[in-house]
């Protein structure tokens, strides 16, 4: 990677000659003239293939029910389960970037937010539609919500299913609105250079009649702001929620306080990698400097050391409490059939991530994105291995069995990467996927001239 | 699918192990894990104390059976009765709702016989007996090892059994307090556990 003079001390990683006018150019340019078209048709068009799968897999399951999944007794919770616990880990890094770095105003945020918000957006997304999918009865899901209705019932606030419902629903809207309220001005500089009336139309829509008045700029920053004060907290509420939805059972290995934490933990992953593809895609590496890559290595390793305490902990406490149905289930863990998933994620989430105590490869892309990769494959495996071996080993020994994933579970876990892939390749023509505007007040601050 | 599991351990040598076997129905807890999990109250306390499974509200988040220790919730992962024609589905089903697919369904201690003990007595003007109602399980069981009854009336079948020494209820230690119990057996060689 030749971007050595870029490696700038400066607290937005940028280069300090860098005008306006170039930042602009290279963010609003290709909502013009998008510069790789064929890498991304190919991007789009897999993104197509898999949602199509996607489609067929719920076609499948609709058609037929939930035992077209692998599911059965004792294992209750599968693939479903796991794959939206997942999703939702993605999901939480993307509002940690944005929002807690806002907050802690580290300017060298404003190159990545916007690709992490819509990331954040997509990954919710994904992760709430697998719990309606999982259900039993999938059309009848918003009995769960507290609507009024003849019979006069509510649903049950002690099931933490329900909770479910309305974390994932005050998540996704407040992703939604963190992620508008925050394009507002980029939004508005868009509709001034749109060459077309429908793009004029679209994005004078979303820009809300933005004009850059003064009013206009105090109001932005103080509900940017609030909502960011608003999503760090809802982030805990919603890996609580479906931390819970393990914990308030009896079955043993799920009793776990490090859970919320440790589903956050360890996401930033997918940020990096996007970061990298997106980059490359849209000839902005000037603007997502290898700093960036290398500040977004740094946080993948201190959070993956935080999962790693979470392994470490999971270890220690059965032994600790002495129970020995616990000691049976973290055996099973890392002994039993399906010990493949343990120890998958130790060798992702701790050996492979190693690798990022070097700088060069934490400023390497291909590098960087290799070790992404190994996490997010890691953090599926760490998903399987707290969810489905305890299932595996009930209390009475007799309710003992087997767990593996269906075709089904399979299409539907990689389709979802369409539903992820087709809008988000969309963003990336038609979203300025960098706040220029906070990036242009962050480097005339820098200079002391803004 | 089984609303009464019947669990089969063995103990001794392996070449000559002996044969043990334990019956499962709902244990109808009274701190019933299955009951804090469904989100959509599909499952519910009754006023005698039965834990009830409503089909037409269970939406099938499966919570209740993940929840449950005993596993002895069953679900209906695909449609099982779609291919039978109406009448049969009746004739397999004379008492009870077929259900749907997606549902949850369990042991009910077999509902539909108590409401009826409990429509004829009102229609003969006579207080609710709970002693003249027998489940099925118990109805077929040979060796009559199956009580049920009220164990809130001091003198009923149940209570007295209740107060035998060999009487221990099933994974206790959890505190679901289960309604369904056993009384352990007792044999020359040691004690084993029967239904």
């Amino acid at each position: 990677m030749k971007a050595e003079p870029l490696l700038h001390a400066t607290g937005h990683f940028l280069p300090k000659d860098l005008s306006d006018h170039q930042v602009s150019r290279q963010v609003f340019g290709p909502l013009q003239q998008f510069p790789r078209r064929v890498a991304w048709r190919w991007m789009f068009g897999v993104g197509l293939v898999l949602l199509l799968v996607y489609l067929g897999s719920v076609a499948v399951l609709l058609g037929n029910g939930v035992g077209m999944w692998g599911n059965n007794q004792p294992v209750h919770w599968g693939f479903g389960i796991l794959n939206y616990i997942w999703w939702l880990g993605i999901g939480h890094a993307g509002t940690f970037i944005s929002a807690l770095l806002l907050l802690i105003e580290r300017p060298w945020r404003h190159t990545l937010n916007r690709l992490a918000e819509l990331m954040t957006l997509m990954a919710v997304i994904c992760a709430a539609l697998y719990p309606i999918l999982h259900l039993g009865r999938p059309w009848l899901f918003y009995w769960t919500m507290p609507y009024p209705n003849e019979m006069g019932l509510w649903p049950q606030f002690k099931s933490p299913t329900a909770w479910d419902m309305f974390a994932i629903l005050s998540y996704l809207t407040v992703s939604v609105l963190f992620l508008m309220v925050g394009a507002i001005p980029d939004f508005a500089t868009a509709r001034d250079r749109a060459s077309t009336p429908l793009r004029q139309a679209v994005y004078g829509l979303l820009a809300l009649g933005w004009r850059g008045s003064q009013r206009h700029w105090a109001l932005w920053r103080r509900t940017t702001r609030v909502l960011a004060i608003l999503a760090i907290p809802l982030v805990f509420a919603v890996s609580s929620g479906y931390s819970f939805l393990l914990t308030m059972g009896t079955q043993s290995g799920w009793h776990s306080t490090l859970f919320p934490a440790y589903f956050v933990a360890g996401a930033v992953a997918l940020v990096a990698l996007l970061a990298i593809v997106v980059r490359w895609l849209l000839c902005i590496q000037s603007l997502i400097t290898p700093r960036h890559l290398d500040m977004l290595g740094r946080l993948l390793l201190a959070t993956g050391w935080m999962t790693t305490y979470g392994y470490l902990a999971d270890l220690f406490m059965p032994f600790y409490s002495g129970d020995a149905h616990e000691i049976e289930v973290l055996l099973a863990r890392i002994s039993g059939a399906h010990a493949w998933s343990f120890w998958l994620a130790i060798v992702c989430n701790v050996g492979v991530l190693q690798a990022l105590w070097w700088r060069n490869v934490r400023q390497s892309p291909p590098r960087l994105a290799l070790v992404a990769l190994a996490v997010l494959m890691g953090m599926c495996a760490e998903r399987f291995m707290l969810l489905i071996p305890p299932q595996m080993r009930d209390l009475l020994v007799s309710s003992w069995g087997d767990y593996t994933p269906s075709l089904w579970d399979w299409t539907l876990f990689i389709g979802s990467f369409g539903v992820f892939l087709v809008p988000y390749s969309l963003f990336l023509r038609y979203v300025p996927m960098v706040s220029v505007f906070e990036v242009k007040q962050a480097l005339h601050q820098e200079r002391g001239d803004g | 699918m089984h609303w009464l599991r019947i669990d089969h351990y063995y103990q001794g040598p392996l070449e000559a192990p002996r044969s043990r076997f334990q019956s499962l129905p709902c244990m109808h807890c009274e701190q019933a894990p299955c009951e804090t999990g469904c989100p959509v109250n599909a499952t519910v306390h009754s006023r005698d104390g039965l834990n009830q499974m409503v089909y037409n509200r269970c939406i099938g988040t499966r919570t209740c059976a993940s929840y449950c220790p005993y596993k002895v919730r069953r679900f209906n992962w695909l449609d099982w009765s779609a291919d039978a024609a109406p009448s049969i589905q009746a004739q397999r089903n004379p008492e009870v709702t077929v259900r749907s697919r997606g549902v949850m369904e369990k042991c009910t201690y077999c509902i539909q016989r108590i409401s009826n003990a409990r429509t004829d007595d009102k229609q003969h003007g006579d207080d609710f007996d709970p002693s003249a109602v027998v489940t099925a399980c118990q109805q077929t069981c040979p060796s009559q090892a199956i009580q049920f009854g009220d164990i809130n009336a001091p003198a009923s079948a149940v209570s007295l059994a209740r107060r035998d020494p060999r009487h221990y209820r099933l994974l206790e230690a959890l505190g679901t307090r289960p309604r369904t119990s056993y009384l352990a057996r007792i044999e020359e060689e040691g004690a084993g556990d029967e239904g």
